[in-house]
C-alpha cells in the first residue's frame, strides 16, 4: 500500500464552504505570528508578546461583534463594502476584471453630493431627493466604468489596468474638489464639502448609528440572486465567463455583454458611493474610503461571487476594520496590518482551491506477475 | 520662464530621475513576462524594495546593502508567486493582486519606524569627461550610481534576451512551452528563475525612490507606479530598449508636471497629479488590439500556466 496524490474527478460540494473558512482560519493563524514578531520585537520577551498577542486577537474578533458600538460600526463598515463586492461580481462571473470599484464608489460619492449641494438643493422631499441622489450616483459609477467598458469592447483594452487607473483619477478629482472649488467656506480649513442637508440623509435608526443602507444593499443582492439564478442574462454572462468561445458559437453578442457587465458593475459601486455619502458621511471628503474598493475584490472572491454570500463576507470584512481600528487604537498597530491580512487570505483561498483539487489515494500495489 | 534652456534641461534631468524607478520595474517585468508568467504585482514588489532598502541603508549605512536587501525582499514575494502560479497554477491575475495587497501591508508594517527619519542616500556622482558634454552631459551624467546602472542595464538585458543561449531558453519557455520541455528544458525551474530575477530588479525601482527619488519612506510612495509599468510593459513590447523610451516618457510627464507647479502654472495639481494615468490609459488604447500584441510578439504563453498533464 502506499499513498500518492492524484487529482479529483469532481470537487466536492462542501468544499466551497471548507476551503473558504480553512483560508480565513490559516490567514488569521498566520498573522497571528506575524503579529507575535511584531510584539517580540516591542515588549523583548516572548511569553508577554505571546499574552499580547491572544489579547489583541480577542479584542479583534470578539469587539465588533460582540457589543452595541461594535456591531453597528461593523454594518456601517460592511455597507460600502457590500455595494462594491456586489459589483464586481456582476463583472466577475464574466471573467472581467474590474478593480476599479474604488474610483466608481468615489464618483458616485462625488456626483451625488453635487446633486444634494447644488443641483438638487432646492427639493425639499427627502424620499425624492434619496432617490435622485442615488440615481446620479448609480449613473456616475456607471459612466466611470463605461470609460473601459468601450475600450475593451472596441479596442480589446486590457480593462485591469484601465480600471486601477480611473481609480487614481477619481480620487484626484475628489481631492480638487474638496481642496478647491467645493471647499467648505465654514468648514476651518478642513478638506471637505459643507454637510448635506437633511433631506439628503438616509432615515437612521439607533441614535444614528445604524442606516437603511444596509436594507438597500439586500435588496440589490437578492435581486442579482435572482438576476444569475432564473434570467436569460444570468445563464449567457455564465456561459461567457466559462467559455468565451462557446459563448460566441451560440450567438451571444459577447460585446454588448461585456459592456453591460461593467457598466452596471460601476453602477453598483456608484449607488455604494452615493448611499455612504447620505447615510454615513454626510459630506465629500478626502479619503472618505480606506480601500473599500479593493478589500471588496477579496471579498467577491471569498464570496465565490454568490451575491447572499457576498453580505455575509462583507459583514465579516466589515468587523475586520473595525477590529483592525481597535487594534490601531489600543495597541498602536499600524494601519497596513489589514492589507497583510487581506493578501495573505487571498493566497490561502488560491491556495486551498488549488489543493481542493487534488486528493490523497490509497493505492495498493499490484503484484508485478499477475 | 526667463531661462528657457536651462528650464527645459533641468526638466530633461528630471526626467531621468523620475523615470528611473519606471524603468526598473520594467525591465523586471519584461524577464518575468517573457517566461509566460504574468505579474499583476509590481507595486507591492516595489513597496517591499523600498523599505527593504531603506530599513538596509538606515541600519547599516551600506548602499550595497541596501540594493541587496531590496532585491532580496523583491525576490521573496517573486517566489511567492511563482509558487502559486507555477506549480499551484492558480489565477496568475489575482495572485499579483493578492501580491500588491502582501506587500502594500507588509511595508506599512516595516515602514512605521521609518516614517520621519533619514538614510543614506545616493548622491549624484558626475561622470569626468560624459558629464562636460553640453546639454547631455547635464540630462544624463550627473546622476547617482542606480541610474547608471540602469543605463547598463538595458543594454545587457537586450543582449542577455536576444542573443544568449539563456535568452533562448527564456523565449522559448514563454512562447512555447509545450516544445521547450520536449526539448529537455525544465520550464518551471526557468519560470521560477525569471519570476524571482524579475521581481528583483523590479525591487530595485521602489528602492530608487526610497534612497534617491524621494530620500526617505513614505507609505504608499509608489503611487501606483507599479500599475503604470505594467502598462509600460505592453508599449515597450517586452523589448528593454522601448521601456527606456516608455520610461523617460511617463518620467517626462512627471517632471513636466512638478516644474509646471513649481514655477505657479494656473493648474490645479491634482490635475497634473492625474496626467500619469490618464497617459496610461492612452497608452493601453494604442497598444491594444490582439492584431497588434501578435505582430509585436507578446510572448504566446503569458498568463498560461504550464501543466505537464494537460501538454497538447
Amino acid at each position: 500500500m502506499k499513498i500518492r496524490i492524484e487529482k479529483r474527478l469532481e470537487i466536492p460540494r462542501y468544499a466551497g464552504i471548507i476551503v473558504p473558512v480553512i483560508s480565513v482560519a490559516v490567514a488569521l493563524l498566520i498573522m497571528g505570528i506575524i503579529l507575535l514578531v511584531f510584539f517580540v520585537g516591542r515588549l523583548g520577551n516572548l511569553s508577554s508578546a505571546f499574552r499580547e498577542t491572544v489579547e489583541a486577537y480577542k479584542e479583534m474578533l470578539t469587539w465588533p461583534f460582540a457589543n452595541r458600538y461594535g456591531l453597528f460600526s461593523t454594518f456601517m463598515r460592511m455597507v460600502p463594502l457590500a455595494f462594491v463586492a456586489l459589483g464586481l461580481s456582476f463583472a466577475y462571473r464574466m471573467k472581467i476584471w474590474n478593480i476599479g470599484g474604488e474610483g466608481q464608489l468615489y464618483m458616485g460619492a462625488m456626483v451625488s453630493t453635487w446633486g444634494a449641494l447644488f443641483l438638487f438643493k432646492d427639493v425639499k422631499s427627502p424620499l425624492i431627493m434619496i432617490v435622485l441622489l442615488s440615481i446620479v450616483g448609480a449613473a456616475a459609477g456607471a459612466a466611470w466604468a463605461l470609460i473601459p467598458a468601450l475600450m475593451k469592447a472596441f479596442a480589446r483594452t486590457d480593462e485591469i489596468v484601465v480600471t486601477l487607473m480611473l481609480n487614481y483619477v477619481a480620487i484626484f478629482w475628489v481631492d480638487y474638489l474638496v481642496y478647491g472649488p467645493w471647499k467648505d467656506p465654514k468648514g476651518y480649513g478642513f478638506p471637505g464639502t459643507a454637510p448635506f442637508p437633511d433631506q439628503a440623509r438616509l432615515p437612521s435608526f439607533f441614535d444614528d448609528e445604524f442606516h437603511i443602507g444596509v436594507f438597500i444593499a439586500l435588496a440589490v443582492a437578492v435581486l442579482l440572486q435572482y438576476i444569475y439564478r432564473k434570467t436569460g442574462w444570468g445563464f449567457n454572462s455564465q456561459i461567457v465567463g466559462d467559455n468565451l468561445l462557446a459563448a460566441r458559437y451560440s450567438g451571444i453578442n459577447v460585446r454588448n455583454y461585456t459592456i453591460i457587465a461593467l457598466v452596471v458593475s460601476g453602477a453598483i459601486a456608484g449607488l455604494g458611493g452615493a448611499v455612504q455619502m447620505m447615510g454615513v458621511q454626510h459630506r465629500l471628503q478626502h479619503g472618505f474610503s480606506p480601500g473599500y474598493g479593493y478589500t471588496a475584490i477579496i471579498v467577491a472572491w471569498l464570496a465565490k461571487l454568490n451575491p447572499l454570500a457576498i453580505l455575509l463576507v462583507s459583514f465579516l470584512f466589515g468587523g475586520l476594520l473595525v477590529g483592525n481600528d481597535q487594534l490601531q487604537m489600543f495597541y498602536k498597530l499600524p494601519m497596513a496590518l489589514i492589507s497583510v491580512f487581506q493578501g495573505l487570505v487571498l493566497f490561502c483561498l488560491l491556495g486551498g482551491e488549488a489543493v481542493s483539487k487534488y486528493r490523497l489515494a490509497i493505492v495498493k500495489e499490484v503484484p508485478e506477475n499477475e | 520662464m526667463n531661462d528657457l534652456p536651462s528650464f527645459v534641461i533641468s526638466t530633461l534631468q528630471a526626467t531621468v530621475r523620475a523615470g528611473t524607478p519606471l524603468l526598473f520595474a520594467v525591465l523586471g517585468t519584461i524577464f518575468t513576462e517573457r517566461s509566460g508568467v504574468m505579474n499583476l504585482g509590481l507595486e507591492g514588489l516595489m513597496l517591499v524594495g523600498a523599505i527593504g532598502g531603506f530599513m538596509a541603508s538606515y541600519n547599516t549605512s551600506s548602499l550595497v546593502a541596501a540594493v541587496l536587501v531590496a532585491m532580496l525582499a523583491g525576490a521573496v514575494l517573486g517566489l511567492i508567486h511563482a509558487f502559486f502560479t507555477v506549480t499551484l497554477k492558480i489565477n496568475q491575475i489575482v495572485s499579483g493582486l493578492a501580491i500588491t495587497m502582501l506587500g502594500t501591508g507588509i511595508s506599512g508594517l516595516w515602514g512605521k519606524d521609518y516614517i520621519g527619519v533619514i538614510a543614506r542616500r545616493f548622491n549624484p556622482i558626475k561622470i569626468p569627461l560624459l558629464s562636460d558634454i553640453p546639454y547631455i552631459g547635464r540630462i544624463f551624467f550627473e546622476h547617482d550610481m542606480l541610474v547608471y546602472i540602469s543605463f547598463v542595464l538595458v543594454p545587457v538585458m537586450w543582449f542577455v534576451i536576444y542573443k544568449t543561449r539563456a535568452g533562448m531558453t527564456l523565449r522559448a519557455v514563454g512562447e512555447s512551452p509545450d516544445a521547450a520541455d520536449a526539448k529537455g528544458i525544465n520550464v518551471f525551474a526557468v519560470r521560477y528563475l525569471f519570476t524571482i530575477l524579475g521581481a528583483s530588479i523590479t525591487a530595485i525601482g521602489g528602492a530608487y525612490l526610497s534612497l534617491a527619488y524621494n530620500s526617505m519612506w513614505i507609505e504608499n510612495m509608489t503611487a501606483g507606479r507599479g500599475w503604470i509599468a505594467i502598462a509600460l510593459v505592453l508599449f515597450a513590447t517586452w523589448d528593454p530598449f522601448k521601456a527606456l523610451i516608455g520610461a523617460y516618457l511617463f518620467g517626462g510627464i512627471t517632471a513636466l508636471g512638478l516644474r509646471l507647479q513649481a514655477i505657479g502654472a494656473h493648474i490645479s495639481p491634482d490635475f497634473l497629479k492625474m496626467l500619469p494615468y490618464l497617459l496610461t490609459i492612452a497608452v493601453l488604447f494604442f497598444t491594444s488590439t490582439d492584431a497588434l500584441k501578435r505582430k509585436v510578439g507578446a510572448p504566446a504563453s503569458l498568463g498560461v500556466p504550464y501543466s505537464r498533464e494537460e501538454r497538447t
